[in-house]
C-alpha cells in the first residue's frame, strides 16, 4: 500500500515546526509515525504536507524532580516504559507503556503522538486521566497548559489547534500512592478494549480524641482515590462513582467489589463496540477489570 | 516532491532521491536489491518486515525511508559475519524454527531485539517479546525453544 504523495519538511526546533505549520496549512506532524502511516496507506489521512517532529532533540527525554515527572512528547513508549523516575512516580505509567502494542511498536511509537492521536482504544490518555497530568502545547500564541480533562474531546478529537504542537506531559507524582493499569487487551491489535487506570492512597481515619471518647478504634482507610476507565468510551472517562465509594472506606474485597460495581453508572450509555466485543459486553465486564486495578493499586500503596 | 537520502543497509552506503512516502521495506527490497525483509500484513500486525535501526528493532513497512535518513540499517542478510551464522540464525536451523520461512527474517530480528534488551528470557518472556511476530506454519513451539537456544549459546560465547 502506498499513501498519496505529499511534501516533506523535517523541523529542527519546535520554532521551526511552527513556521512549517503555519506555511502549510492541513499539514500533519509525524512524531514516530505509528499511527499517522497507517492512516496514510489506507488514505484515510492525504494531507498536502508532513512536517517530521521526529528529530527535535528538545522533545525527547524524561526528567523527575519533587513535583514529578516532565515527559517530553517524543519520548518512545520503550522509553517510559524502561525509566526508573516514572517506576518511581507513576508506576501505572510505565505499566502502560509496557503493554502498547508489541516491542517493535514501543520502539518508535511516542507518547505525545499517542495522546495527539487520542484513538479510545488507547492506553496512555486512561493513565494520564488517573494520574492528573497537564500537556504542555505550543501554539501561534506561545505555549500554554492544559488539564488532560480538557485534552480530549472525542473520538480521535483533542483540543489542539491546527498550529499546535504538543512539547510536553507533566505528571504529578503519585508516590506514597499505590498505581495500577489493568488492560483487557484485543487478541490481535493488543489496542484496549477496556483499559482501567488507578491510584489509591492508603492512611488512617480516626484515633483523634473525640474517637478517643467515643471508645472508636483508629482505622485504615482509602484514601485520594483516582479511577480512570478507557477503551469503551469516545474518551477517557473518570469514574467520580467509583471513586466516592472508595475513600474513607477500609481497603478490603467488599470495598473494592462494590466500588467496582459502581463503575457501570460511571458510564453512562455513549459505548463504543465493535465485531469482536460489543458496549453492552464492555460494560458488563468494566467492573471486573476495575475491580483488578484496585486490588494491585492497593497491594502497591501497601508497599508504598 | 523527492527528497535525497543516505542509508547504509548492512555496512553499504545507499544513496537515493525518493519520494517522501516510500516505505523502508521498499527502499530496502529495491534499492538495496535485498528481498530477505518481507512484506506480509502491509499493515503493522505481522511483523515480517522487521530490521534493526540503529541497532533496534522496527517494522520498516510502517517507517517511511526518509525517517530512517542517516540510520544504520540491519536486515537478514547482514546479521552472519561473514560465512559464520549469527547464533539465532544456527538455532532457528538446529531447533526446526521454520517451516516455509516466510516470518523468518523478522522472526530473527524480533529475537535479537529481546535479547538485547532481556539476555536470558523465560519461555513466557520470549512469547511476550515476539508478540509482534506472526507465524503462519510452526505453531511457535520451535520458535521458542530456538529463541531459548540461542540465548544459551549467546550467554555461553560471552564466558
Ligand atoms: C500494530 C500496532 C499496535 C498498537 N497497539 C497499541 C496499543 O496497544 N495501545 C496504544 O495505546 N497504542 C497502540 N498503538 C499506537 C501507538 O501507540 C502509536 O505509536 C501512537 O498512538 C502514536 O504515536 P506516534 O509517535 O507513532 O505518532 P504519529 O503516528 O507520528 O502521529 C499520530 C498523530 O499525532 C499527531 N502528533 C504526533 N506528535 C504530535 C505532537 N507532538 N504534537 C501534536 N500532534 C502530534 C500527528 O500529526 C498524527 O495526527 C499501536 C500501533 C500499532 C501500529
Ligand atoms: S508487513 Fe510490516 S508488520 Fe506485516
Ligand atoms: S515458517 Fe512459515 S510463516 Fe513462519
Amino acid at each position: 500500500m502506498f499513501a498519496a504523495d505529499f511534501e516533506y519538511y523535517r523541523a529542527g526546533s519546535v520554532a521551526e515546526a511552527g513556521q512549517l505549520l503555519a506555511a502549510h496549512p492541513g499539514a500533519k506532524l509525524l512524531a514516530g509515525g505509528h499511527s499517522l502511516i497507517p492512516l496514510l496507506k489506507l488514505r484515510l489521512a492525504a494531507p498536502a504536507a508532513v512536517i517530521d517532529i521526529g528529530r527535535i532533540a528538545e522533545l525527547r527525554g524524561i526528567s523527575a524532580d519533587d513535583d514529578g515527572l516532565r515527559i517530553g512528547a517524543l519520548t518512545t513508549h520503550a522509553e517510559i516504559a524502561a525509566s526508573d523516575a516514572v517506576k518511581e512516580h507513576a508506576a501505572a505509567l510505565a505499566e502502560a507503556a509496557s503493554q502498547i502494542g508489541d516491542p517493535a511498536v514501543r520502539n518508535r511509537g511516542t507518547i505525545g503522538g499517542n495522546l495527539a492521536h487520542a484513538d479510545p482504544a488507547s492506553d496512555l490518555p486512561t493513565v494520564l486521566a488517573a494520574l492528573g497530568a497537564t500537556l504542555t502545547v505550543a501554539g501561534k500564541d506561545g505555549e500554554r497548559s492544559v488539564d488532560v480533562g480538557d485534552f480530549f474531546t472525542g473520538v480521535m478529537m483533542t483540543s489542539l489547534g491546527e498550529n499546535d504542537l504538543l512539547t510536553a506531559i507533566r505528571v504529578p507524582s503519585a508516590a506514597g500512592r499505590g498505581t495500577a493499569y489493568v488492560k483487557f487487551s484485543h487478541p490481535a491489535s493488543r489496542y484496549a478494549v477496556i483499559g482501567v487506570a488507578v491510584a489509591l492512597g492508603i492512611g488512617t481515619k480516626g484515633g483523634g480524641w473525640i474517637s478517643k471518647i467515643k471508645g472508636e478504634p483508629k482505622e485504615t482507610v482509602c484514601t485520594d482515590a483516582a479511577v480512570a476507565i478507557g477503551g469503551l468510551v469516545p474518551k477517557p472517562l473518570r469514574c467520580s462513582g467509583v471513586e466516592a465509594a472508595l475513600n474513607d472506606q477500609a481497603p478490603s474485597d467488599e470495598t473494592f467489589g462494590a466500588a467496582a460495581a459502581a463503575v457501570t453508572g460511571d458510564l453512562g450509555d455513549d459505548l463504543l463496540g465493535d465485531v469482536f466485543a460489543s458496549g453492552d459486553y464492555r460494560k458488563a465486564v468494566a467492573p471486573v477489570y476495575v475491580q483488578r486495578a484496585l486490588a494491585a493499586a492497593a497491594e502497591r500503596a501497601g508497599q508504598a | 516532491m523527492k527528497v535525497p537520502v543516505r542509508i547504509t543497509v548492512n555496512g553499504r552506503l545507499i544513496e537515493r532521491e525518493v519520494e517522501p512516502r516510500l516505505l523502508l521495506v521498499h527502499f530496502i527490497r529495491v534499492f538495496a536489491e535485498l528481498t530477505g525483509t518481507k512484506v506480509g500484513c502491509d499493515t503493522s500486525q505481522c511483523g515480517s518486515c522487521t530490521v534493526l535501526i540503529d541497532g533496534v528493532s522496527a517494522k520498516s513497512c510502517t517507517t517511511l525511508a526518509v525517517q530512517a535518513d542517516g540510520a544504520d540499517v540491519k536486515t537478514i542478510e547482514g546479521l552472519a559475519d561473514g560465512e559464520k551464522l549469527h547464533p539465532l540464525q544456527e538455532s532457528f536451523w538446529n531447533k526446526h524454527g521454520l517451516q516455509c520461512g516466510f516470518c523468518t527474517p523478522g522472526m530473527i530480528l524480533a529475537s535479537h531485539e529481546l535479547l538485547r534488551t532481556n539476555a536470558s528470557p523465560s519461555d513466557e518472556e520470549i512469547r511476550h517479546g515476539l508478540e509482534g511476530n506472526l507465524c503462519r506454519c510452526t505453531g511457535y513451539q520451535n520458535i521458542v525453544r530456538a529463541v531459548r537456544d540461542a540465548a544459551g549459546a549467546m550467554a555461553a560465547a560471552e564466558e
